[in-house]
């Protein structure tokens, strides 16, 4: 469905916030590249930064041959082609799950769209919560239908930050098996954010270290 | 039940409160929206502005929008020599009364539900594809919606129950400013006006009292969707 095995990501962003100072340089290859360190290190930000929801002050952001952000370039969010999974879900409340799911996929270009509808519904297996809303689904349920979401709208990359954070040890499992399958069978690459080592011990393909 | 006379009452109130209200809504969201998201310079005065009509008594800004509209007023002097518009005397006059006195339970009820939306929803909906303003259309204004209504619902209470403003702006005059308040405080003067003060009285507890319930359900509504979604 698409392949994105030769993909590069290439990370080097400083940003300061009030009197602390976030700073990233690392190049990440296929797979699933975790930004791995303790709460409050700016994992986020970075993630963030990336999506284009953050101005970092200096550095580059290159995706493949497409650069996101440079001292020239600054790509608005819409235009950078990034899934962005949130810890919270984040879907639209006031719109039904179907409509949560084609949100980006009607807004992306066809030339961009690599999974329809069916597709995702069927490798998520969410077919039977498309008549919902989001406030009736459990935590693992919105995040199936959040990965959906952003993969819909035909991303070069999928973000992810902690989004295991809110979900029983059951529902950790199921979606860390969706999560191995976009890295192995889609083989979309993945910055993938987390502060629990035996996630990124079973996830990661490499790690990179993010603290103080 | 009602006579023709009072029928036409009810029909011209509704009239200025529904050119009052619709008037004033984009004005009303723009200036809700500015307060609720943005820190400007100045920002402390537009909100006591708005504010002002809600604590000053109306007579007041009666006789200020007379010094204003008034045919030499500033404003007034321009309408009536770029565009033949007086307002003074006339119903529209009452509708801009009307609409300075709804101004502020406006602004306060949409800028409320305005406050309540997740910002982060619309940074989920731009890495999506959305542009800012497919953003603002698809997330952020349905989401403010519910106090979109409820502003327009209790502006438009506001304005059909406005008196001192309009009587002092545009005179008590039949079929033209009296509306519902100013024809039962007519009705007192006249004896014998009793059964029609009871009648136009009943009925301005019965809209008043609509529309605070079709508020109050609105806002829930709004309440409803929001804690769902912060679970």
């Amino acid at each position: 469905m698409w392949d994105g095995a030769r993909m590069t990501i290439e990370i080097d962003v400083e940003k300061r916030r009030g009197d602390r100072m976030i700073a990233a340089r690392f190049t990440a290859g296929p797979g699933l590249t975790a930004l791995f360190g303790p709460s409050g290190a700016g994992k986020t930000s970075i993630l963030d930064m990336v999506a284009g929801l953050l101005r970092p002050d200096r550095g580059h952001i290159r995706i493949g041959d497409r650069t996101l952000f440079d001292a020239a370039t600054d790509l608005p969010p819409e235009a950078r082609r990034i899934g962005y999974v949130f810890q919270d879900g984040r879907l639209f409340p006031h719109k039904r799950v179907r409509a949560n799911l084609t949100y980006g996929h009607e807004l992306a270009p066809t030339a961009n769209r690599w999974m329809t509808l069916d597709e995702a519904v069927g490798f998520l297996g969410i077919d039977h919560l498309l008549g919902r809303w989001p406030q009736s689904l459990s935590g693992g349920e919105a995040q199936r239908v959040a990965i959906g979401r952003a993969l819909l709208a035909g991303p070069d990359i999928l973000l992810m930050d902690e989004p295991l954070a809110s979900l029983d040890a059951a529902r950790r499992g199921d979606i860390m098996a969706v999560i191995e399958r976009i890295r192995d069978d889609l083989k979309l690459p993945i910055l993938y954010v987390s502060h629990d080592r035996a996630e990124v011990d079973r996830l990661a393909t490499s790690v990179v270290a993010i603290g103080e | 039940m009602l006579s023709a006379e009072e029928w036409g009452i009810v029909a011209l109130s509704l009239k200025v409160g529904g050119l009052a209200v619709l008037a004033t809504l984009p004005l009303a969201f723009v200036i809700a929206w500015a307060l609720a998201r943005y820190r400007f310079p100045g920002r402390m005065l537009v909100d006591a502005l708005v504010h002002l009509p809600l604590v000053l008594p109306p007579v007041v800004t009666g006789w200020l929008l007379l010094i204003a509209f008034g045919p030499l007023g500033p404003i007034g002097g321009w309408l009536e020599r770029w565009f033949g518009v007086t307002l003074m005397f006339r119903w529209t006059g009452a509708a801009l009364a009307a609409a300075i006195m709804a101004l502020p339970l406006m602004v306060r009820a949409m800028r409320l539900s305005i406050e309540g939306i997740d910002r982060r929803l619309e940074g989920a909906a731009r890495t999506l594809g959305a542009g800012r303003w497919h953003a603002f259309r698809t997330i952020s204004l349905p989401l403010a919606l519910p106090g979109i209504l409820a502003a327009l619902v209790l502006g438009f209470a506001r304005s059909i129950g406005e008196f001192g403003a309009t009587i002092t702006f545009v005179s008590n005059i039949p079929g033209e400013t009296r509306t519902l308040p100013l024809a039962i405080y007519s009705a007192l003067q006249v004896p014998g006006g009793e059964a029609m003060v009871t009648r136009l009285a009943l009925l301005s507890v019965a809209l008043s009292l609509g529309a605070l319930l079709a508020s109050e359900w609105l806002v829930r509504r709004s309440h409803v969707g929001r804690r769902a979604h912060d679970d």
